[in-house]
């Protein structure tokens, strides 16, 4: 168990040096100078105004030193948990707005991903069974998982937000509102919710309900299931045999989409200027934000390493074969 | 399905462990409600101060956290990021922060081409004008409850000698001293004063007692949330999508002015996609929108309760002039020939109309704004201008020396090929039609420009260069320059000497024309008072005769003030036929009166 793990660290070790530095380097090879535009923003300002708050700020963010002592500079600030300062908000650190960023994102993600997953595999496992299912709702599945998440979100935000007036067009939460305790708020919240999570939940939905329903009909052909049915094993035996293997390629499809669904999200926050790490993006892409992108993809790169070791712990979990294999045992 | 359920909680398990694992407290849907500890943070800070709703028993009488639709107003358009920086001396502030929380001396409307005493009763020249005197209002508090003095007016002056804040004030400013209850004002040799007007009614009046021990080298890191100003508004809270201002009780000029401004709450919206920013305006969700939104026209006409300040063409005022600068140190763009007969190849109606629906207007000639049309000398226009003249711009650069080569467009003199690129940055969409629309244009006359449209960064490196390389570009357009109470703005940012060294500083003479003659006018013009018109209108003939002939920069059409505004919630919106106000909300523009705009506003009665 822990030489698998040990491995298992390692290689997540050798995939964050590796991806930090491609995330450092990446923002460096825009064309253009990130403070120079940030100054030539405030038009109207004198020259020497311009020059000064050009020193300031190429001097806030280090940007004047050559680049492989500014490649240092970003280990040794990491290593210290700091991000560095970001050009889009002025010199605000990058770890304070990614922070609050990071409820949104994940209020919305996490909830998307499990309820589809686990909503797609039930309904997939389902629709196997069901011959109506199967015919009329599964080809729902098929345009659904083929939709953009973008044009997804656009769709639902003109018809139930602007044409309908159900859910409010944008933002985290109401402009009339502050963050308070109070049911008033909380309603505002989940209201705001509602459109991005379901542009997320719906495309999601369709893949995972697709795959499983093909899993369970291929299970269902296989020979231990034709074995079990001539022994005269119930169907629902069978069926539960069946899902439990069909499940274990969708668990690895989970942890192979997460990057995908990131990607998914990011555009469905623009869409609906959900103030999450997706608007970030955006907005730190505009203005050629070295340490907000930078900030932004590192703290992805790591979610999604992290979620990806989770998944491997679930694998463990919930497959006995590799459970028995790192004990040494035989099946 | 007891096995699938507990697959399902070790995931939820998981997924908890990924959401601690990032850093989060919580990954419940309570976003942006902790704040930020102990930092001056831009997310979701809330005032810690008392809203002034709040009721003597402690008890607030109305809930201060949610602002009644019918008190608040909305706006969008001047803030591009989130609320990073209060600080009044920083370019950056929030949307209000100068105009709203911070006042300046005096107002000025461009409309009227006047001055009006704000903060200051009283200003005036001494008979020789050399020295400038100004008597600041007694009676005005500061929102900490302490009076406003001559000490804090020279100390907000004095206080753009720190190099940090990069001013200008102090190039032709000698000292500034309190004397009694005034503030006197010294120069250095002739007053530069066009650019002292400027100050006036741009430079924010700030608290001494607060601000003294700020101003060092550092005083950009001075973020200044909930700061101490004088204004009708007071910081009450703001997240990254937002900025909201709650109304001052004791704002001075309700009781001096009887001024009274409508809105008890200001939220200014971050900026986002046209999409939402339509939406919100036409849901009525948004009061004020200061974006440039395509196709306005059709919303105004299209009975959404939409209006903007003129009721047809060009539905907007002029807020700046967009320019073709040309490069003027590379071939063929250096001759002068070249340039008029570029000009004459331009037609801006056709930007007007195809790209913009009738909601800007064609520049004059001169490129001057509506606002300054009196210092426009109309029968030197008439005899030297370059109108749109296909056919003329043909023989022009016959006349001038460039043959056609083989594939009709123009060569240089030496036989080479010319291909001009003309930049303007990605996104930009109406521009982008409309270098489409003006290369279309040149090609009718032979000259081949190539319209691109790198990223923002790629253009300004291009336009400013660097430190190591010369500006790369052929053509821009450019709007930098804004609305003001001076012409002397534009000249200066035309004819600017001596040239600015490539790089980030380069935010003048872009186009790299050295003429010492235009010059010495255009600083002339600068040390020309104020209301001497007939000095300011003679040199500015003579400058628009050099202009005119050397086609520096080519005026292409007015970029409007876009504002469009919601009559749902809040009318008796600026318009031409009503009150005649800036109906902006960027900087500059409260100070340029806009701020009358929140005093007119009138509540519409529920139904």
């Amino acid at each position: 168990m822990r030489r698998y793990f040990g491995r298992k660290l390692l290689t997540y070790g050798i995939t964050f040096f590796v991806a930090a530095t491609i995330d450092w380097l990446i923002p460096r090879f825009m064309p253009g100078d990130p403070v120079a535009s940030l100054v030539s923003r405030t038009n109207g300002i004198s020259p020497e105004s311009a020059k000064a708050l050009y020193d300031y700020y190429n001097n806030l963010f280090g940007l004047n030193q050559p680049l492989p002592v500014q490649y240092l500079n970003f280990w040794v600030a990491l290593l210290h948990g700091n991000l560095g300062l970001s050009v889009y908000g002025h010199g605000t650190s990058v770890t304070e707005m990614i922070m609050a960023a990071v409820p949104y994102t994940l209020a919305l993600l996490i909830p998307a991903i499990l309820l589809s997953w686990w909503a797609g595999n039930s309904f997939g496992a389902l629709a196997a069974r069901r011959k109506w299912l199967d015919s009329t709702v599964l080809p729902m599945g098929y345009i659904l998982t083929a939709t953009p998440y973008m044009w997804l979100a656009l769709v639902l935000s003109f018809l139930l937000a602007f044409s309908w007036r159900m859910f409010p067009l944008s933002g985290g939460y109401g402009f009339n509102l502050e963050p308070t305790l109070t049911w008033l708020f909380f309603t505002d919240l989940v209201a705001h919710w509602v459109l991005p999570f379901l542009s997320l939940f719906l495309v999601m939905f369709g893949g995972w309900a697709i795959g499983m329903r093909n899993m369970i009909i291929y299970e269902l052909e296989s020979d231990y299931s034709r074995y079990l049915e001539v022994l005269g094993a119930p169907q629902s035996l069978v069926r539960k045999y069946a899902f439990r293997n069909a499940m274990l390629p969708q668990i690895t499809g989970l942890a192979l989409q997460l990057g995908v669904i990131i990607g998914g999200q990011l555009v469905t926050e623009i869409v609906f200027s959900y103030p999450g790490l997706g608007h970030l993006v955006f907005a730190a892409i505009q203005s050629a934000d070295y340490f907000l992108l930078q900030g932004i993809f590192l703290f992805i790169i790591v979610g999604v390493l992290v979620a990806n070791f989770l998944v491997d712990i679930v694998y463990v979990i919930v497959d006995p074969r590799v459970r028995v294999s790192m004990t040494g045992g035989t099946a | 399905m007891q096995l699938g359920k507990s697959r399902v909680l070790a995931l939820l398990a998981a997924a908890s462990i990924v959401a601690s694992a990032c850093g989060s407290s919580s990954a419940s849907p309570t976003p942006g409600a902790t704040p930020a500890p102990g930092t001056p943070a831009p997310n979701a800070t809330p005032a810690p101060t008392p809203a002034p709703e709040a009721s003597a028993t402690g008890l607030p009488a109305t809930d201060t956290t949610v602002y009644p639709r019918e008190q608040t107003l909305y706006t969008s358009g001047k803030q591009w990021g989130a609320p990073s920086t209060w600080n009044p001396l920083d370019g950056n502030a929030a949307m209000g922060v100068v105009g709203l929380q911070y006042e300046t001396l005096f107002l000025y409307d461009p409309i009227k081409d006047a001055y009006t005493p704000w903060l200051a009763s009283a200003g005036a020249w001494d008979s020789a004008k050399t020295t400038y005197t100004i008597t600041p209002r007694t009676g005005v508090k500061w929102s900490d409850g302490s009076a406003f003095t001559a000490a804090d007016v020279a100390f907000s002056l004095n206080a753009y000698q720190n190099k940090a804040l990069g001013s200008t004030l102090f190039n032709f400013v000698d000292k500034v001293t309190v004397a009694g209850d005034t503030v006197v004002v010294t120069f250095k040799g002739t007053p530069a004063y066009q650019e002292w007007m400027s100050s006036l009614y741009n430079l924010p009046m700030v608290p001494a007692a607060i601000f003294t021990a700020k101003n060092t080298a550092d005083i950009f890191k001075f973020t200044n949330p909930n700061g101490v100003g004088t204004g009708p508004y007071t910081y009450k809270t703001a997240a990254q999508d937002r900025m909201v201002w709650v109304k001052n009780p004791n704002w001075w000029a309700t009781a001096a002015l009887n001024l009274n401004v409508a809105p008890t709450y200001i939220v200014d919206i971050v900026n986002s996609s046209n999409n939402v920013a339509l939406g919100q305006l036409l849901s009525g969700g948004l009061d004020l929108d200061n974006n440039y939104l395509p196709g306005i026209a059709q919303i105004v006409n299209g009975g959404y309760n939409v209006t903007t300040y003129y009721a047809g063409p060009p539905y907007m005022l002029s807020g700046n002039t967009a320019w073709l600068v040309p490069n003027t140190k590379k071939k063929p763009l250096d001759d002068p020939a070249f340039r008029k007969a570029l000009a004459e190849s331009i037609n801006p109606q056709s930007v007007v109309v195809k790209d913009y629906g009738n909601i800007v207007a064609a520049a004059d000639p001169t490129g001057l704004l509506p606002v300054w049309s009196k210092y426009i000398d109309t029968a030197q226009v008439k005899a030297l201008g370059s109108p749109f003249n296909t056919a003329k711009a043909k023989a022009d650069l016959k006349a001038a020396g460039y043959k056609l080569g083989s594939d009709g467009f123009v060569t240089n003199k030496d036989g080479s090929a010319i291909k001009l690129n003309l930049e303007v940055p990605d996104g930009w969409s109406d521009w982008m039609q409309a270098e489409t629309l003006i290369a279309a244009d040149a090609a009718l006359a032979g000259i081949k420009i190539n319209p691109i449209h790198p990223d923002y960064n790629t253009v300004v490196a291009d336009r400013n260069g660097t430190d190591k390389a010369a500006p790369t570009f052929d053509l821009v357009i450019n709007n930098d320059v804004q609305i003001g109470n001076t012409p002397w703005t534009y000249y200066d940012y035309i004819f600017r000497q001596p040239q600015i060294a490539a790089g980030p500083a380069r935010n003048r003479n872009f186009e790299q024309y050295d003429n010492a003659t235009a010059w010495a006018l255009v600083q002339k013009l600068d040390q020309t008072p104020t209301d001497d018109l007939a000095t300011m209108k003679s040199i500015c003939s003579q400058l628009q005769k050099i202009q005119l002939t050397d086609m520096p920069i080519i005026p292409l059409w007015y970029n409007g003030e876009w504002s469009q505004v919601s009559n749902n919630v809040w009318t008796n919106w600026p318009s031409d036929k009503g009150a005649q106000i800036q109906p902006a909300t960027w900087n500059g523009y409260w100070q340029m009166g806009a701020i009358y705009m929140l005093t007119n506003l009138k509540a519409v009665p529920k139904s």
